[in-house]
């Protein structure tokens, strides 16, 4: 993004720190599979892509939460289509992700296109409510899904080639595709933000009445924000399936929705590592929290409370903070 | 479809009905009045059927355990208010989703750790413990008919308290024009304080009388919460009325729904397929009538200001 084009309060703040941050941790992923060999092996190497497959569907939902004030609490369906149009079409024999991942955002986008202009009809809590209401139809729907597993979920047999090659075959395979589509994936939605879209969706945020009579159409912007979450999300599901083999309607349960929201709280709403920063410290003190102990959710529970509670701008603005006052 | 399995049904669908209302009646009353999204009012009913079992063990007397478990429930939800909800109601939707995500996780886990992960069950009293012949060759537990019956009079008496006292004129005002009722000099904390540890101790009573007929188990509320948000959505938040018969709507349209929507697919294809099919797309009816409600009439059916 240019850095003349961004007067407002958020993306203004973006100095070259939180840069660094981000390619410190892009780094650190990128060395996983390396620290991998040594410790952990394939355990560590399949929690970090579930880390950066959540973290890409955090960083859409960001772009609807944080920078649109569209706080949607089914989010989590669209990882789900994702995953199973992976899944019904590897066992329907299409195996080529070339088509799998076109044929995935379609789908995704068509839901999202449908269920976001119904949704945005409302807004405020309805708008939560009847995003959880299609989440919901999303995880009965596949759950009805009798010839692929119904209740119990698919599993899938193959990995699907990428454009006829065994790419996908391998662990090292999928890790670098996840993270080089982590890595397009923020860059995309920082671009859109930095962006005039990015700034009429943050504006409508604000001030829906004042945007729409400067003569943004904001139904439309934040339709298309509504979609481009959904597609991207999708992706992450469909290389979920790609990963763990295996996909069930849980996928799609309201807690998904919930965790994804919760990563985007704890990371800082609408900044530029916050989603990033959510989703992998999520799963970090998650995985580090049930070593301990099997009740981590004890200990998880009201961390979250102190969280809501206390921390604004979550760990990003943390971050901002140690910095000190600018 | 026979009649006698119709009855069933119906009967069904209103026991479902009374125990979403009473969960519901509290959280369209927190929401309505407070503008407060708590998440965490499932906890409340997982707690009243854990009570249930707890002094159950300990009286061997399920009335016992009944009178005992509601000022417990009260209590518990007035704690739960004063360590963290208080806090919250000034906030955005957001914090409030998230602190009380928090304390479902919390509670849940909670909850496993005292009493395993295995479901529980709880006898019903010993003098409900017959059934009625409804029809020939249809009998109907003694009990399920008096949880409706409690349920029913419950929604009677909250309603004579919401239109009938002074308390009620209060909330119902509140639930209007909060600002007003505070500029008139009205303490509006303890008018919340109220409401929440009311509707907790309803939750509450859901639970322990839920406790007999389902399985008691960590996380048991959550889903029910869901569909108890369904229910104040279709109902009008704040409206006690609204919630009532958006309650037993939601409750005969999953029960009916379900068999109704097996019985028409049985007429397009074949049974087996039918049955596999049938209750996933009757699970999603009452979402798809909520997303209806919300499309033409966002305000809800009965929101408060003509819910009188």
């Amino acid at each position: 993004m240019s850095e003349q084009t961004k007067p407002d309060s958020r993306a203004a703040s973006a100095t070259a720190m939180p840069l660094i941050v981000t390619l410190v941790l892009f780094a650190a992923l990128a060395l996983i599979p390396l620290l991998a060999t040594f410790y952990g092996g394939g355990w560590l190497t399949s929690l970090a892509v579930r880390a950066m497959l959540l973290a890409i569907a955090a960083i859409s939902l960001d772009l609807l939460i944080g920078h649109g004030g569209l706080v949607s609490f089914g989010h989590s369906a669209f990882i789900a289509i994702g995953a199973y149009t992976c899944g019904i079409m590897i066992t329907e024999g299409v195996d080529e992700i070339a088509l799998i991942l076109p044929v995935a955002m379609a789908v995704a986008g068509g839901f999202a296109l449908v269920s976001g202009a119904i949704s945005l009809r409302t807004s405020g809590v309805s708008f939560i409510m009847i995003t959880l209401a299609f989440g919901q139809m999303v995880y009965f729907a596949l759950g009805s899904l009798a010839q692929y597993g119904a209740d119990d979920g698919l599993t899938l047999w193959a990995a699907p080639g990428f454009l006829g090659g065994k790419w996908l075959a391998s662990d090292i395979g999928v890790y670098v595709t996840v993270l080089l589509l982590l890595i397009g994936t923020w860059a995309l939605v920082h671009r859109i933000t930095g962006s005039r879209f990015g700034r009429v969706l943050r504006a409508a945020r604000q001030n829906p009445v004042r945007v729409a009579s400067m003569g943004y159409p904001v139904r439309r912007y934040q339709l298309a924000a509504y979609c481009i979450a959904g597609i991207i999300a999708s992706v992450a599901g469909v290389m979920w399936a790609v990963q763990f083999a295996f996909v069930s309607p849980s996928l799609s349960a309201w807690q998904s929705s919930g965790d994804l929201i919760v990563m985007v709280i704890l990371g800082g709403m609408a900044s530029r590592n916050g989603a990033l920063i959510g989703a992998l410290c999520f799963i970090l003190i998650e995985e580090s929290l049930s070593a301990i102990t099997n009740d981590w959710r004890l200990i998880f529970g009201p961390f979250l409370v102190l969280i809501a509670l206390y921390a604004r701008g979550g760990l990003a603005g943390l971050l901002d903070r140690m910095r000190g006052p600018q | 479809m026979s009649l006698t399995l119709l009855i069933l049904q119906i009967l069904n669908g209103l026991q479902l009905g009374v125990i979403l209302f009473l969960i519901a009646a509290g959280l369209t009353l927190v929401f309505g009045v407070m503008g407060f999204i708590n998440l965490a009012h499932g906890v409340q009913y997982m707690l009243g059927a854990y009570l249930a079992v707890f002094l159950y063990g300990l009286t061997g007397n399920f009335v016992a355990a009944l009178v005992l478990a509601l000022p417990l429930a009260l209590l518990l939800g007035l704690l739960l208010e004063f360590l963290v909800f208080r806090h919250l109601y000034d906030r955005d939707h957001l914090s409030q989703v998230l602190a009380t995500f928090g304390v479902i996780l919390f509670l849940n886990e909670l909850m496993k750790m005292l009493f395993g992960p295995a479901t529980l069950s709880v006898p019903p009293p010993e003098f409900l413990n017959f059934s009625f012949k409804l029809v020939d060759g249809l009998l109907y537990p003694a009990y399920k008919l008096a949880v409706i019956v409690a349920g029913l009079l419950v929604a009677l008496g909250l309603w004579l308290v919401i239109t009938r006292t002074r308390i009620g004129m209060l909330i119902r005002a509140g639930a209007t024009t909060p600002d007003m009722v505070s500029a008139l000099g009205v303490d509006v904390r303890r008018l919340f304080l109220c409401v929440f540890g009311f509707g907790a101790m309803l939750a509450g009573f859901a639970g322990v009388m839920a406790a007999p007929i389902f399985a008691v188990e960590p996380g048991m509320g959550d889903n029910l919460l869901i569909v108890a948000f369904v229910v104040i959505i279709i109902g009008g938040a704040g409206s006690i009325r609204g919630a009532f018969v958006a309650a037993l709507l939601v409750g005969l349209v999953d029960t009916l729904g379900r068999m109704l929507v097996i019985d028409g697919l049985r007429l397009i294809m074949n049974p087996s397929a039918a049955n596999q099919v049938g209750p996933a797309i009757s699970s999603m009816l009452i979402y798809v009538l909520m997303a209806l409600v919300l499309f033409w009439r966002p305000q809800g059916l009965f929101a408060p200001k003509a819910a009188r």
